[in-house]
């Protein structure tokens, strides 16, 4: 049983109301029918209403539940023949970044993606989704790699961001994240990128620098986590909820201001309730943007690129009052 | 009073922490936030800001930057008059904009423009670490993005001085873009051919670090510059260990093969001069 949301609480509790009515009307041979249609419409609208409104940090809470279909659920249902591609040639493998070859329907393309574990032990094993310098360094090389046999690439983010430690520092985690934005900006094959889960900064920016970028509607995309915010503007974490809101983190947020492409919908309460679902709506819009890209020359894939992240920014002039976009 | 026996007695007295290290010296005599050598301030700009006892680089406002890199009289300004907007409606960052704008007399944490070095055409951008803490917003990311873009079109070598604290928190994931957004241009202009010097200076940290200052042709620092992609208090609470004393400094970075050289600030214009120039007659 997936761990209940707090926003969802409500629901959950009409659900058992529910529930309950009809096991009393079954012992006790009571006709309960009207009252229990009552019930379920007022549980429609509740459903309705509750999902309709989703606050950034119910969004947050999704984003980060603990059954949220990974990059390795999704691969397994958008692609076939995935053969997963290991380590940097440099130090090590991360397991943080898995990465491979995989038909898309017949094309042969790479996937990368940030790999949160699914319960602890993997969690270890993955560091929690946060990568060291060599996992963006085996994606850059697998990017290089699908640029020289002209295979498109299609990149997942969901990570909390690169991992603040002291070998990732040794190893140069500035160096990595910064040439995977530069030579992404110049790779000459399709590069479209999914944010799944959460977007966490630099970490998550290193294989975020695509042709498109979409993004799923509960997902999070952003420069520090609302924890993280909330310590330096309040010197206080536990105001997270509160900065959330005022960082404009949420898919609908980054769509707004340019930044993303597209807002791919989610399953009704979030993509764990059911992944197959969730990949088939991911699907039509993967399929709809490689159409898209795939009719470009490198030239025009190169200079789309250029232009899409030229214009992302909000500024002004002395003694001008509009703001340009 | 009743009332006296519920307030709680101060236990602790308030110990006045080390003074903030000055910006940028004033008055006549100047001492050494490290070494606590005395100088008369004249003869300290002389020296370019550096302490003649113990070599500490003090930080350098942009203004002062340029002076000591580009021949008198050949600078030309880009963008001065670009300024931020406030994109989350972030309460106060409108009025600390304005604050820093009066104290540093720029209008952003960038300055950007063309000028000489030893008669080299080159295309500067030096960051200030006074405004904002040298952090990157909308207006840092489109300077520099246009600086690079000149350099392009007028076919000069890219030199950038960085100081940042990194992104910029109140402009949120707009500040993040920036990083795509100085990459894309920073590849078109590799692509060309042209070359790009990056020169770390105190701090370099965060996005900055994790962006356009560590992939530059040549990548040098100035010496006991703070270089990191994270902060050394969250590093520490990760991993529950101490860190060496020289973590994340100039001179740890080149031991780990981060950088191509440290730098003497007296000899960085001839260094990066020379560069010019073999990159200058290299060129057919």
């Amino acid at each position: 049983m997936a761990a209940e949301l707090e926003f969802e609480r409500p629901i959950h509790e009409l659900e058992k109301k529910i529930a309950e009515l009809r096991s009393f009307m079954d012992e006790k041979d009571i006709d309960l029918t009207d009252e229990i249609k009552r019930l379920e419409e007022k549980l429609a609208n509740l459903e309705k209403s509750t999902y309709s409104e989703m606050k950034p940090w119910d969004r947050v809470q999704i984003a980060r539940h603990a059954e949220r279909p990974t990059t390795l659920d999704y691969i397994r249902y958008l692609f076939t023949d995935f053969i997963e591609l290991h380590g940097d040639r440099l130090f090590g493998d991360d397991e943080a970044i898995v990465g491979g070859v995989a038909f898309y329907k017949e094309l042969p393309v790479t996937v990368i993606g940030h790999q949160r574990g699914k319960d602890t032990k993997e969690n270890l094993r993955r560091n929690f989704g946060m990568p060291h310098p060599e996992g963006y360094r085996k994606a850059l090389r697998l990017m290089k790699q699908a640029e020289k046999f002209n295979r498109p690439i299609i990149c997942f983010i969901d990570t909390k961001g690169a991992y603040p430690g002291k070998a990732a520092e040794e190893r140069g985690q500035s160096e990595a994240i910064a040439r995977n934005l530069v030579e992404m900006a110049g790779l000459t094959v399709p590069v479209i990128c999914v944010v799944i889960g959460e977007g966490g900064s630099g970490g998550a920016l290193a294989l975020g620098v695509g042709n498109y970028v979409h993004m799923l509607e509960n997902s999070t995309y952003s420069v520090i986590s609302p924890e993280g915010a909330a310590a330096i503007l309040w010197k206080d974490a536990s105001l997270a909820k509160k900065a959330a809101e005022s960082m404009r983190i949420t898919a609908p947020d980054l769509k707004e201001m340019g930044i993303i492409d597209e807002i791919i919908e989610e399953v009704k309460g979030g993509a764990h309730k059911d992944a197959k679902h969730q990949a088939e709506l991911i699907d039509h819009i993967l399929e709809k943007s490689l159409n898209n890209l795939l009719s470009m020359s490198e030239e025009e894939l190169i200079n789309q690129r250029y232009e899409k992240y030229k214009k992302i920014g909000q500024f002004g002039f002395v003694n001008d009052s509009i703001v340009v976009k | 009073m009743i009332k006296g026996l519920f307030v709680k007695k101060k236990k602790y007295a308030t110990i006045p922490t080390g003074k903030v290290k000055q910006d940028v010296p004033e008055g006549i005599m100047s001492k050494c936030p490290e070494c606590k050598h005395i100088m008369v301030t004249k003869e300290l700009r002389k020296n370019l800001l550096v302490c003649q006892g113990c070599q500490y680089h003090y930080p350098m406002s942009s203004q002062e930057r340029i002076a000591s890199l580009i021949d008198e009289g050949t600078f030309t300004e880009y963008d001065a008059e670009m300024i931020s907007g406030n994109p989350l409606e972030f309460p106060d960052y409108v009025e600390k904009l304005e604050g820093d704008r009066k104290k540093t007399k720029i209008n952003e944490a960038v300055v950007t423009g063309a000028g000489q070095m030893n008669g080299l055409d080159v295309t500067l951008a030096v960051m200030d670490s006074r405004f904002r803490m040298g952090s990157m917003g909308s207006v840092v990311g489109e300077k520099i993005t246009r600086a690079i873009e000149h350099a392009i079109d007028n076919e000069t070598p890219f030199i950038i001085f960085t100081a940042s604290g990194g992104a910029r928190m109140q402009e949120g994931v707009l500040s993040l873009m920036q990083m795509a957004k100085t990459s894309v241009a920073l590849k078109r202009l590799s692509d060309r051919g042209l070359l790009f010097i990056s020169v770390m200076t105190h701090p370099t940290t965060g996005g900055v670090s994790a962006s356009f200052a560590s992939v530059g042709d040549y990548n040098f620092a100035e010496p006991k510059a703070l270089i990191g992609f994270a902060g050394r208090r969250i590093i520490e609470q990760t991993i529950r260990q101490e860190l060496p004393e020289d973590f994340q400094t100039a001179e740890f970075l080149l031991k780990h093969g981060q950088l191509d050289r440290v730098i003497h600030r007296s000899d960085m214009k001839k260094t990066l001069s020379t560069l010019l120039k073999m990159h200058t007659e290299g060129r057919r």
